[in-house]
């Protein structure tokens, strides 16, 4: 059986990373948060784009990322900052985030403290004090069916859909064969393998959640005016070799492998730990939000491909990112971590990538840090009820 | 030297990874079998070759999935592309 060496949570889940999340409830705490979480070396925190002003089915969106968030087992507790007007109420956050998990939890509020520098005094003392504790967390051997893996693909081009998701592919079939839990997300990318994907499904259930997405997803732009299933492949992809909207859509879905697909999961809920397999989440195309979803799903890791090359980062969790594209793994070697170029030269099968892809999966999961860990970036957006694409 | 790719081995076509002249071998990996056809025009870089004659009315296999139905009869080593492959999906007039 194979392992990894990580972190063991008291509800239960196993973390990859061990971190102090500082969470702004807005975007009014962001900055605030920011400055907390740069006086104690790790903590982590990000600039929330949501939070406030947002009707019901928005904000729910915003509460499961950060609850999601909270709760991912990367990160040993969170310390919430609130600003006290905001739609998304601390205590509302703190509630959701409780529905999800029993870890170390603060929480304090701008308004309410008298100010900025009182709370910076204030959480960075409790922040300390959670990285104090976190520190005590050694890391010990786990099967690598504890493991959730997200699967991305962004700045794609030519080589993303023959060399790069295919060996995403295969690393998910072997993950899958040996316990563990993938995710297939974008369901931007789903629209027009909708019978592909349905016929792999576990059940009447899953075959009924999978026409559903993409049908919500469609109803959503066609209300706007907009039509995702006519306008692909677009010129430049027919260009790129692409002909009908299957190919396309295949390309991308190629990332979740060949397995039966389990189970369907709105954006950002909470995936439970004996779920295993395959899964798909309805997440946006946009890599920020579609990631975040992932990651508050509970995924310790996402495994990223590209073509052009992007430097996307995780506050709480390694994003490794592989390319096709024998030049960008050249010229880009800062941001990526993987070279599977070498699939589409015949010197490498794809089976033997998604072997060699495991096997640094396996070391990013035991402590080795990716290119956007190195580089400390965080990028994060956030599903919205007017969607992104 | 392999210059086109096999995705699944029940594929009809295969990807080039170079641009190929007509009458250039074509050359791709089946399992761990190398094998050689020649291209009957020009196949631009990552784009589609059909590996065997394919009729028309009859599918098109990438991925090991049907990705489009043949709109006239192909041949092996031509490129297979919008101009003879449509959607499966009758809703697309393409």
């Amino acid at each position: 059986m194979k392992t990894f060496l990580g972190y063991k949570r008291p509800d239960g889940r196993t973390g990859v990373r061990n971190m102090v999340l500082v969470l702004p409830t807005n975007m009014c705490a962001s900055d605030t948060a920011a400055l907390i979480a740069s006086k104690v070396p790790g903590a982590v925190s990000f600039h929330n784009q949501v939070g406030c002003s947002q009707v019901p089915s928005d904000m729910q969106y915003a509460l499961d990322m950060m609850a999601g968030f909270a709760a991912n087992p990367n990160v040993y507790g969170t310390v919430v900052i609130g600003l006290g007007c905001e739609t998304c109420q601390a205590d509302m956050v703190v509630e959701e985030i409780r529905k999800r998990t029993c870890k170390p939890l603060e929480v304090f509020v701008i308004q309410q403290m008298g100010g900025i520098v009182n709370t910076v005094s204030a959480a960075a003392e409790a922040v300390s004090r959670m990285v104090k504790d976190a520190a005590l967390c050694v890391r010990e051997a786990c099967s690598v069916d504890e493991l959730l893996l997200g699967t991305e693909c962004g700045g794609s081009d030519p080589t993303s859909g023959i060399a790069a998701n295919p060996t995403i592919g295969a690393l998910s079939d072997k993950l899958v064969a040996d316990g563990g839990s993938v995710i297939l997300s974008e369901t931007t990318e789903l629209v027009g393998a909708e019978d592909i994907l349905s016929a792999r499904a576990a059940d009447e259930n899953v075959r009924n959640r999978i026409y559903t997405i993409i049908s919500r997803y469609e109803d959503h732009f066609l209300r706007n005016g907009e039509d995702v299933r006519y306008g692909n492949p677009t010129p430049g992809n027919k260009e790129g070799g692409l002909t009908t909207l299957e190919e396309k859509s295949l390309g991308c879905i190629h990332k979740g492998g060949s397995s039966t697909i389990n189970a369907v999961y709105d954006y950002g809920k909470q995936i439970p730990c004996d779920m295993k397999g395959l899964v798909i989440m309805d997440t946006p195309g946009n890599d920020a939000s579609s990631i975040a979803g992932m990651l508050a799903g509970g995924a310790q890791l996402v495994v990223f491909s590209t073509g052009r090359g992007t430097p996307l980062g995780s506050p709480i969790a390694p994003v490794i990112k592989l390319t096709g594209n024998r030049y960008t793994a050249r010229t880009l070697s800062d941001m990526l971590d993987f070279d599977a170029s070498s699939a589409l030269t015949g010197e490498k099968s794809i089976d033997v990538l998604g072997d060699e892809l495991y096997e640094l999966v396996l070391e990013v999961c035991s402590g080795c840090r990716t290119k956007a860990e190195i580089l400390g970036f965080t990028e994060t957006a956030v599903m919205r009820a007017c969607n992104y694409v | 030297m392999i210059n086109a790719l096999l995705i699944n081995l029940s594929d009809n076509v295969a990807v080039v990874t170079e641009q190929i002249q007509k009458g250039g071998r074509i050359c791709f990996m089946c399992g761990t079998e190398e094998r050689t056809i020649t291209a009957a025009e020009t196949i631009p870089v990552f784009h589609k070759t059909a590996l065997r004659d394919i009729e028309k009315g009859h599918e098109v296999y990438k991925y090991g999935c049907r990705i489009g139905i043949a709109t006239s009869d192909i041949r092996q080593g031509e490129h297979v592309h919008c101009h003879n492959v449509r959607s499966p999906d009758a809703r697309i007039d393409s």
